[in-house]
């Protein structure tokens, strides 16, 4: 039975539930509801919950399980020397899978009798021409030991898909038929109801931690990975980006110094935009601008927040760098010839920056108006002017927060990657020179998966090093500015 | 009403200081200050009473402009220091609020040592020429502030450190470091113990041999104890205005003798 049935009735069973509790509940009393412990509602609800919740988690568990349970099973009978590599071990599944889904499919459409998809032999019948007559295309041809995986996956799974149901099913009438009979004028429906929303709010919670968690590990899993084909020392110390994508194992160099240079290159040059024009907006918005501006002023620069990243990278590759071009470039303006292309550190340093102002100025803003008028009349009071009081007491008052405000900046430009990918080029380098031609390590995490390698070389499994990496730089960048900007918080309360 | 504080003023000895005519504050739509005029003299102690909302701190607000940080507050009328209207377009507000120094009702010193508060507005208005001036400064303005002997050992430490009492008489020792030739109090003791209160009061009657003191209090015996001029504001009007011993013995006005009494609160 399909999951989709399996829901359906879970549903119609709590739906179900929710009158005859419902109805129960009343009838218990006599039908006056004023001796019930808790609104009818509550027992229904009771009685809804206790019929669909134990019944989905299973359901979900189990969708879960089986693959990871069928998948472990099948592959023992791949060979000794398959199964032993983790990339090889992968791929032979990969065919498997296919190969069944193929017989699914064939069968759904009456291309075949289900008796066939079970017996059909690679000697007797030509399966992948078969299965390419429902438009299941194949790569190579099926041999016997795979077919035969296949065929048994498909049955394991259809033992698999009928015992989920029997199992769901009994839960889900199990829970009801619990609930209805605890259904009773003193039952204290109302009560169980709030526990249940409590663990639903719990369970809730428990899925993004998981989830993060999960994200977590499986960088440091495909990291260790990594690490165990390239040298460490050769990743962190090494001067030389240079993947080779022709074969596997071939001699790539995989230095991340190029990387996190063009990563912190690009982001100073960002900050060195967006922290005064970010600061000294956000200045002008809290203490000199009269409401009326202020109030159209504000929301226009925090729209520039809203605007995707990939519409800025638009704006680098099209129209930032031209126009640096033609004023750096060869034949530009200038007559310098720094430049030699539009794509380059500055013009992603550059719009970057201007991504960055609202972040900037909004956090800044917001920490100035947290400093208390007190110490503006104080100020005033003893007849300073307005600079002199922002200079003298509100800033160095705002310094800590706004040093965070600037960490939280840092951390956004370091993952920054659309814009660095459109407007600062591809090619690695450990150049000075801001108008060349960098990359970052985001920049590199993309076009290093964006291709149709498997994950088991160094040249794609590197970008889990490198995730894991900036992952760690961003994460304390963060972790120190929450922490200047909490501490800075509390002077104030 | 305003011929009741005539007749005062013919009785007293001391130069009048501040000079208030016809005065109107409108926050937006509010009228906050209806029609006020009042003399304050040099070397005394006038204590402004009344109900929450009357308008107290919005009058002394005007006497040393910080209304104009305010940006919907307006104020029309006249007012002369030392009979220099100080609302005319060619009296700079920052340099009167150097002459007519302030202290809050909540203790408001900045986040820096006890020092640097007190050499704020020295600093700011360039009172010193070297570093022992302002050391003298700082070290005057805190034996004026009665709170030197509890400070001068450690005068690098955060003002914010203090206990309340200290934290105003800092604040007070940082109002009269810029040598003000007024000094305006918004309930100054409001938020401090007894004891920093008395400490707070027997500060003001002092400051009276040198300047001209206007305090906003809620407590009719605190205006008793320090103060010689007690002005009665209600609902934005002056109502009564006079030697303080007769304001709280023989009030004309039935509103003065009413909230006096308690009855109006
Ligand atoms: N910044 C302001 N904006 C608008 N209205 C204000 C402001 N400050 C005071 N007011 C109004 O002016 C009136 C007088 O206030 P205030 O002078 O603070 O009274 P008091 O100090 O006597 O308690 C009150 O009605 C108050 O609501
Ligand atoms: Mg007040």
């Amino acid at each position: 039975m399909p999951a989709s049935w399996i829901l359906l009735i879970i549903i119609a069973l709590s739906v179900i539930g929710y009158f005859i509790a419902k109805q129960r509940a009343l009838a218990s009393g006599g039908g006056d509801r004023r001796v019930l412990h808790s609104l009818p509602k509550y027992y229904g609800t009771n009685a809804a919950l206790a019929a669909a919740a134990p019944a989905l988690l299973i359901l979900g568990i189990w969708m879960i399980l089986q693959p990871v349970v069928i998948d472990s099973i099948i592959s023992s009978n791949l060979p000794e020397a398959v199964q032993a590599d983790r990339g090889e071990r992968s791929l032979a599944m990969a065919d498997v899978q296919r190969i069944a889904d193929g017989l699914d499919t064939a069968v759904s459409r009456g291309a075949m009798t289900a008796d066939e998809a079970v017996d059909i032999r690679v000697g007797a019948s030509n399966v992948r021409e078969r299965l390419a007559e429902v438009g299941v295309a194949l790569g190579s041809e099926v041999d016997a030991n795979t077919l035969q995986m296949a065929q048994e996956y498909r049955a394991l799974t259809s033992t698999g898909n009928i015992w989920r149901a029997i199992a769901v099913l009994v839960v889900a009438l199990g829970g009801l038929a619990i609930a209805y009979m605890m259904t009773h004028k003193d039952f204290r429906a109302r009560n169980s109801v709030e526990r249940a929303i409590l663990s639903l709010l719990i369970a809730a919670a428990c899925v993004a931690i998981l989830t993060t968690v999960g994200i977590v590990f499986s960088l440091i899993f495909n990291t260790h990975d990594f690490f165990s084909r390239y040298p460490a020392e050769d990743f962190f110390f090494g001067t030389r980006w240079e993947p080779s994508f022709s074969g596997r194992g071939g001699a790539s160099d995989l230095g991340f110094l190029p990387l996190i240079w063009g990563t912190l290159f690009i982001s100073l040059i960002a900050l060195l935009v967006a922290v005064p024009l970010g600061l000294f907006s956000a200045i002008y918005l809290s203490e000199y601008a009269s409401k009326p501006v202020r109030s159209i002023v504000k929301p226009l620069l925090e729209m520039l927040a809203g605007i995707p990243t990939i519409v800025y990278g638009l704006f680098a590759l099209l129209t930032v760098g031209p126009l640096l071009l033609d004023v750096f470039g060869r034949d530009g303006v200038l007559g310098v010839n720094w430049m030699s292309g539009g794509t380059a550190a500055m013009t992603a340093g550059l719009v970057m920056g201007i991504m960055l102002i609202p972040f900037v100025s909004s956090l800044s803003d917001d920490i100035i108006n947290a400093v208390p008028q007190a110490m503006r009349d104080g100020s005033f009071g003893l007849g300073a002017t307005q600079s002199e009081t922002l200079r003298q007491v509100i800033l160095p008052a705002a310094l800590p927060g706004i040093v965070g405000a600037i960490l939280l900046a840092a951390s956004r430009a370091i993952g920054e990657t659309m814009i660095v990918v459109l407007g600062a080029g591809a090619a690695a380098s450990l150049s000075l020179n801001p108008f060349e031609a960098m990359t970052t390590v985001t920049a590199k995490i993309v076009s290093q998966l964006t291709g149709d390698g498997e994950f088991n070389s160094p040249e794609t499994l590197v970008a889990f090093a490198l995730g894991m990496t900036l992952f760690v730089i961003t994460l304390a960048l963060n972790i120190v500015a929450l922490w200047i900007v909490r501490r800075y918080r509390e002077q104030y309360e | 009403m305003r011929d009741n504080f005539r007749a005062e003023n013919d009785v007293t000895t001391n130069a009048v200081k501040i000079a208030a005519r016809n005065v109107q504050v409108y926050y937006g739509e509010t009228h906050a200050i209806k029609d006020v005029s009042v003399d304050i003299e040099d070397k005394t102690v006038t204590a402004f009473i009344g109900p929450s909302g009357c308008g107290k701190s919005t009058f002394l607000r005007c006497i040393n402009r910080m209304n104009d940080t305010i940006d919907i507050c307006r104020v029309e009328g006249d007012i002369r220091i030392d009979d220099e209207d100080i609302y005319d377009r060619r009296v700079d507000p920052v340099q009167l609020r150097a002459k007519v120094g302030m202290v809050f009702q909540k203790p408001n010193p900045f986040p820096k040592s006890i020092y640097d508060n007190v050499a704020y507005g020295p600093r700011i208005h360039g009172l010193s020429r070297n570093k022992s001036e302002l050391d003298d400064i700082v070290e005057r303005a805190l034996k004026r502030a009665a709170i030197w002997n509890e400070v001068r050992d450690r005068l690098h430490a955060p003002g914010t450190g203090l206990s309340g009492g200290q934290q105003q008489r800092l604040c007070i020792a940082r109002a009269v470091a810029t040598e003000p030739e007024v000094l305006l109090m918004d309930e100054p003791c409001s938020a401090l113990d007894p004891i920093a209160t008395a400490q707070v009061e027997e500060l003001i009657d002092e400051l009276r041999q040198n300047y001209s003191v206007v305090i906003v209090t809620h407590s009719m015996q605190q205006a008793a104890r320090v103060s010689q001029k007690t002005a009665f504001f209600h609902l934005g009007n002056l109502v009564e205005f006079g030697e303080t011993d007769k304001i709280f013995t023989a009030p004309e006005d039935p509103r003065t003798e009413s909230y006096i009494t308690g009855r109006i609160g």
